[in-house]
């Protein structure tokens, strides 16, 4: 009997055990919830339930607007302060990078709340811009998400191009336009997708800003009240698509942390 | 750009971000319930929130959970990265494909798939938090993944193949050789997978016992309550979080200070 040599390649293996259990089984369960009834028939009910029915088309274009808006601020809100934070010539700068950083470590649901008590004083009654509360909400709360990936994009341009541009004649806003801009794409890309797929879903944000239009994450929850597993699994797979065809129409860098390279 | 236009913008986005966290932190020392009226000086928020068992219990609790989701976290990510490192193309670009789908995915998603994978289908309890535990792993390992990669392509190969030559086990030169030059990539994957925990909503909703609560959950539920005293006693919380936050950030500035200087 041959002896159990140790091997490096063995060290996969419980991750890859994981992967499979715990990452590929939910989605082939959430498949097979998706298109089954009650007495586990095949069917495909829930699916053109889902296309059919005004309510939820409506919640899908609902969300669709609120991560579409939302996405716009943040990027306009985003774009100058990296630029400005990665251009400045500071010895700081790290520092106030992580002031921008900071916020995300309290408890999101801690910051919302301090959000909201701020938003009741200048509106007076918050159910009255239910909108308005789930931009400004979600803004708060993604912004550092757009911020740093387009600070750290524009960080490592090669800053001899720029010149290159001055000293051919272009003005700033010429270089910008030319240069910077077209090279920071990179960093917006990963931005956006990460501020645009959490905002499609994250309805504990409009819960507690009084917003009770449903958007496509508060569907699932009502569904998982209701005990309804195969129309939450239904919901599931549409959000699943969107995220597959928003991936791929971003061209998504596998290997770009963009997540985790935010939080630390 | 002027100048002081750079330095308006930057502090006008500063003020949006902090203003809420300010505000609520003076009036966490006030005895009044409603930001924007007249208050007195009062610490009974933070007596309220040191002393009821409810609140403790909830702290505590998110506090445990984090560390040990962090801990399977880094120790399966870790793994899987060496593992992935040194496997064959196919069987390692499978694994960092499926190491991104939690990623990617929207975390209601990762939840309630859990859920039903495990609740629904297996029919183990919530009441055992192993639904609970597997969830958030499931979410940070990813990131620990990510984070020991790079660290894995950095090293110096040759210095594990010196150890064999000089008569190493596999196993020893890997411990000895190969972990602690990655020690950095697992320590900020660790750090991370805290984080993420912490801040966790959505896998916590979908697959937490009823009678236990994360800070999330826990806040979450307040808002929408009428306890006063509770919702008050939850400034006081965001308060203190935020002065550990500061504080951590401003040790952690000094050393890379020092560490520049040195």
């Amino acid at each position: 009997m041959q002896k159990f040599r140790f091997s490096r390649k063995s060290l996969g293996i419980p991750y890859a055990l994981y992967l499979i259990l715990f990452v590929v089984a939910p989605l082939l369960v959430l498949f097979y919830y998706a298109f089954t009834n009650g007495e586990g028939r095949f069917t495909v009910a829930n699916l053109t339930g889902f296309f059919t029915d005004p309510n939820t088309m409506g919640t899908l274009l609902y969300s669709l607007a609120v991560a579409f808006v939302t996405t716009m601020v943040c990027l306009l809100l985003a774009y100058p302060t990296a630029y400005i934070l990665a251009t400045s010539k500071l010895r700081m700068k790290g520092v106030l990078v992580m002031v921008f950083v900071m916020p995300m470590w309290i408890n999101f649901s801690l910051r919302i709340t301090a959000l909201k008590e701020v938003l009741n004083l200048l509106e007076g009654n918050l159910a009255m811009y239910p909108f308005l509360n789930a931009v400004v909400g979600m803004t708060y709360d993604f912004l550092p998400f757009m911020i740093l990936p387009i600070y750290t994009t524009i960080s490592k341009l090669d800053g001899s191009l720029r010149e290159a541009a001055m000293d051919l004649g272009a003005n700033e806003a010429q270089t910008f336009l030319k240069i910077t801009l077209p090279l920071s794409v990179p960093g917006i890309i990963s931005g956006v997708s990460m501020v645009f797929l959490p905002a499609m879903t994250n309805y504990v944000v409009l819960d507690m800003l009084y917003n009770s239009t449903y958007i496509m994450g508060s569907l699932i929850g009502s569904y998982f009240s209701a005990y309804d597993w195969h129309g939450g699994s239904m919901i599931a797979l549409v959000l699943l698509a969107i995220i597959c065809i928003f991936t791929l129409l971003m061209g998504g860098d596998s290997e770009e942390n963009a997540r985790g390279g935010a939080l630390l | 750009m002027k100048k002081t236009v750079k330095i308006g913008y930057i502090a006008l986005i500063l003020l949006f971000i902090y203003i809420p966290i300010l505000i609520l932190a003076v009036y966490s020392f006030t005895d009044t319930a409603n930001i924007g009226a007249k208050g007195h000086f009062s610490v009974k928020n933070y007596i309220t929130l040191f002393t009821t068992e409810e609140l403790l219990q909830m702290i505590i609790g998110t506090v445990l959970l984090a560390f040990g989701v962090a801990v399977l976290a880094t120790i399966l990510g870790t793994l899987g990265a060496l593992g992935a490192f040194y496997s064959k193309k196919r069987i390692s670009s499978a694994i960092s494909v499926l190491n991104q789908v939690p990623v990617v995915n929207a975390d209601v998603v990762t939840g309630f798939g859990i859920c039903i994978l495990l609740v629904v289908v297996f029919g183990v309890s919530k009441d055992t938090y192993i639904p609970l535990l597997v969830g958030q792993t499931t979410l940070c390992a990813p990131f620990v993944y990510l984070s020991v990669m790079p660290k894995i392509r950095q090293m110096d190969s040759s210095i594990y193949e010196a150890a064999l030559d000089l008569g190493a086990t596999p196993f020893t030169a890997l411990w000895r050789v190969v972990i602690p030059q990655i020690v950095p990539g697992i320590l900020s994957g660790f750090a991370l997978a805290v984080t993420l925990s912490l801040d966790d909503y959505f896998i916590a909703t979908y697959t937490k016992p009823a009678t236990f609560d994360t800070i999330s959950t826990y806040v979450v539920n307040a808002t929408k309550g009428s306890q006063t005293s509770i919702k008050t006693a939850l400034w006081a919380l965001s308060t203190v979080i935020f002065v550990l936050v500061i504080l951590f950030v401003l040790v952690m500035s000094l050393r890379s200070a020092k560490k520049e200087e040195g």
